[in-house]
């Protein structure tokens, strides 16, 4: 395999010029050269702009809503500490995103990993540009990578919950960056990188425009190149439109393994540990609820579209879970709970995720229904029955949650049930819908997720308790992480 | 001299207060305190977890009184501070052994 250099024209000459082609060694890309030069496409201020606002809207479910969410279902000795580890992870992914993350994660390289093509940015520039899911649509580079490093940002700080209140910072501080790198890049690639709708678009009409039978077989290979460069998930069949899998059963899997890893929380189940502070919480679900347009509508990379049916399936399904969480409390314990209807809520949104491009609102609410009622039995029945001390609920929510979203995606895409269909764009036409076919690339998703992310987060976790240690001292604990990892009290009253 | 302390249900501190300057205390300290008796707690349930909660909130409050007072004292938070119900409360009765107003230097008697 020799490496070739290619010189990179920005990514609209990328979405018109072959990606490299995937072999078989994931670590060496033979690139291709460039094929016939693809029309300018110009950047549409107005998707731009939904796309800005949108990357903004995901960095405020981050910072301050899933912060605040988390800190008032801890106590008042530990709260800086959560805020401290969700702000670090934000700061700490964010530079590591602009150094080698978007690089490893949306250039080609393999099907389970990209490579280092764009490692610094080197090549984009204020004029690159991003592919959409439309042909001739393009957004602002910097943007996409703006916003998919808002995606790489919260989907670790979720996993803090887990683990609230028993590890340490300096675990964590070693924690989240080994993560993201080895677990949400990979995974990202897998279910995210292709080589876009233009590139498919201008190797398809290169096949119809071939004249002789050489001319067709040649061009024919091109476009298997363009199809084949793809991440595995993605080569699979399987959609997710915003991150059920990539970000919430990616997350929950690796919270449930650190929570089971790193113990439980000394006294569980014999000292008092309520949430010290619902209306913190319930700002900070608010503020994820807001935030989450941005998330699933932002998804589309265009303002039209799936992101106006994103838009609506984020206010259904939310709506729905968080009244099927608190209802179904309401029959099974007695009284119904604000804490629940946060719950549901978020519940709703994490399911309504993989699916919010291609479902219909009302395929949504039924995701809705379904999610609370589940997430409220894996987060009473389930984890009491196991007895392990998932502090906040992540696998409980977001696992469970984006499992159930993830396969009814499958399900609910079905032109029959109000969905969108999946868009070939080799045809450029919808492609026919399989029940089987589709609901079992979704569960292939499921599985490769839970298994790179369940496994390859247990070794991170053995590999950081082996160098600083996962849980703070015994007394320490009791006195708080705030005082004993940051000299601060959250509360000075 | 004495310290009468009480510890009430909260809702009832406007009332005894008032009791109190009827009947001609001027001045009492008054502290927010858990604690139980024969008054059982409540369960909280938040997500899968239930906590049995047996503090209950009440408030102390502490006045100095004359020791020819304290009865009289007594007899009027009880009359303010009682519902019938469990968890009313109890009140304390202690010696001072000496007091001291700290703006003026006055002791005893003319302290309180």
């Amino acid at each position: 395999m020799t490496l070739k250099t290619l010189t990179r024209a920005g990514l609209a000459a990328l979405a018109g010029a072959a990606a490299a082609a995937l072999l078989a060694e994931p670590t060496l890309a033979q690139t291709a050269p460039a094929a016939a030069a693809a029309p300018d496409i110009a950047v549409n201020k107005g998707d731009n702009a939904w796309m800005m606002t949108a990357t903004v809207l995901v960095l405020l479910m981050t910072i301050p809503g899933l912060a605040l969410f988390y800190a008032g279902l801890v106590r008042p000795k530990n709260a800086l500490s959560v805020l401290t580890h969700v702000f670090y992870t934000v700061c700490i992914v964010t530079v590591i995103w602009v150094i080698y993350g978007y690089s490893l994660a949306f250039t080609g390289g393999s099907a389970f990993i990209g490579g280092f093509d764009k490692l610094f940015l080197k090549g984009v520039t204020a004029e690159s540009k991003a592919a959409t899911f439309s042909v001739g649509v393009n957004i602002t580079e910097y943007v996409y990578i703006c916003f998919q490093m808002t995606f790489a940002a919260i989907t670790p700080a979720l996993i803090v919950g887990a683990f609230a209140e028993r590890m340490k910072f300096s675990a964590v501080a070693i924690f989240i960056p080994l993560w993201v790198t080895l677990i949400y890049f990979p995974i990202a690639h897998m279910v995210w990188y292709w080589a876009g709708p233009d590139a498919i678009d201008a190797a398809a009409k290169a096949v119809a425009a071939a004249g002789d039978d050489a001319a067709k077989k040649a061009a024919q290979t091109k476009l298997d190149e363009v199809l084949a460069d793809a991440g595995q998930v993605f080569l699979w069949g399987a959609i997710d439109f915003a991150g059920g899998t990539v970000v919430h059963i990616n997350s929950g899997i690796a919270g449930l393994v650190g929570a089971l890893v790193v113990g439980k929380r000394t006294g569980y189940g014999k000292d008092l540990m309520p949430p010290h502070s619902l209306v913190m919480t319930m700002i900070g679900a608010s503020l994820l609820w807001v935030g989450w347009f941005g998330f699933n509508a932002g998804s589309n990379l265009e303002a039209v579209g799936g992101a106006p049916l994103a838009m609506i399936n984020s206010f259904v399904a939310t709506a729905a879970a968080a009244l099927s969480w608190m209802f179904a409390e309401w029959i099974t314990k007695g009284k119904p709970s604000l804490l629940g209807a946060l719950s549901g809520c978020v519940a709703g949104l994490v399911a309504v995720t993989p699916a919010s491009g291609f479902a219909g609102p009302m395929g949504a609410l039924v995701l809705g229904l379904i999610a609370g009622a589940v997430c409220l039995f894996f987060v009473s029945t389930i984890k009491n029955m196991f007895g392990y001390d998932d502090a906040l609920d992540v696998f409980g929510i977001h696992c469970i949650g984006g499992i159930v979203g993830a396969i009814l995606t499958g399900v609910l895409v079905a032109p029959a049930l109000g969905g969108t269909g999946i868009m070939d764009y080799t045809t450029g036409k919808i492609a026919d819908y399989d029940f089987v076919t589709q609901v079992w690339a979704q569960i292939k998703a499921v599985v490769m997720t839970l298994l790179w992310s369940g496994i390859g987060s247990f070794i991170i976790y053995k590999v950081v308790d082996y160098t600083v240690g996962l849980r703070p001292a015994i007394d320490q604990e009791r006195e708080g992480l705030d005082l004993t990892d940051h000299g601060e009290r959250a509360y000075n009253m | 001299m004495k310290i009468v302390m009480a510890i009430i249900k909260p809702f009832k501190l406007d009332e005894v207060r008032d009791a109190l300057t009827a009947a001609g205390v001027h001045g009492m300290t008054v502290t927010e305190v858990k604690g139980y008796g024969r008054q059982k707690g409540h369960t909280e349930i938040y997500r899968g977890t239930e906590y049995a909660v047996n503090f209950l909130p009440k408030i102390k409050i502490e006045v100095a009184v004359p020791s020819e007072q304290a009865d009289k004292v007594v007899e009027a938070i009880t009359a303010a501070a009682k519902t019938g119900q469990i968890g009313d409360g109890k009140i304390f009765v202690f010696d001072i052994d000496h007091a001291v107003r700290i703006r003026t230097g006055e002791t005893d008697a003319a302290a309180l």
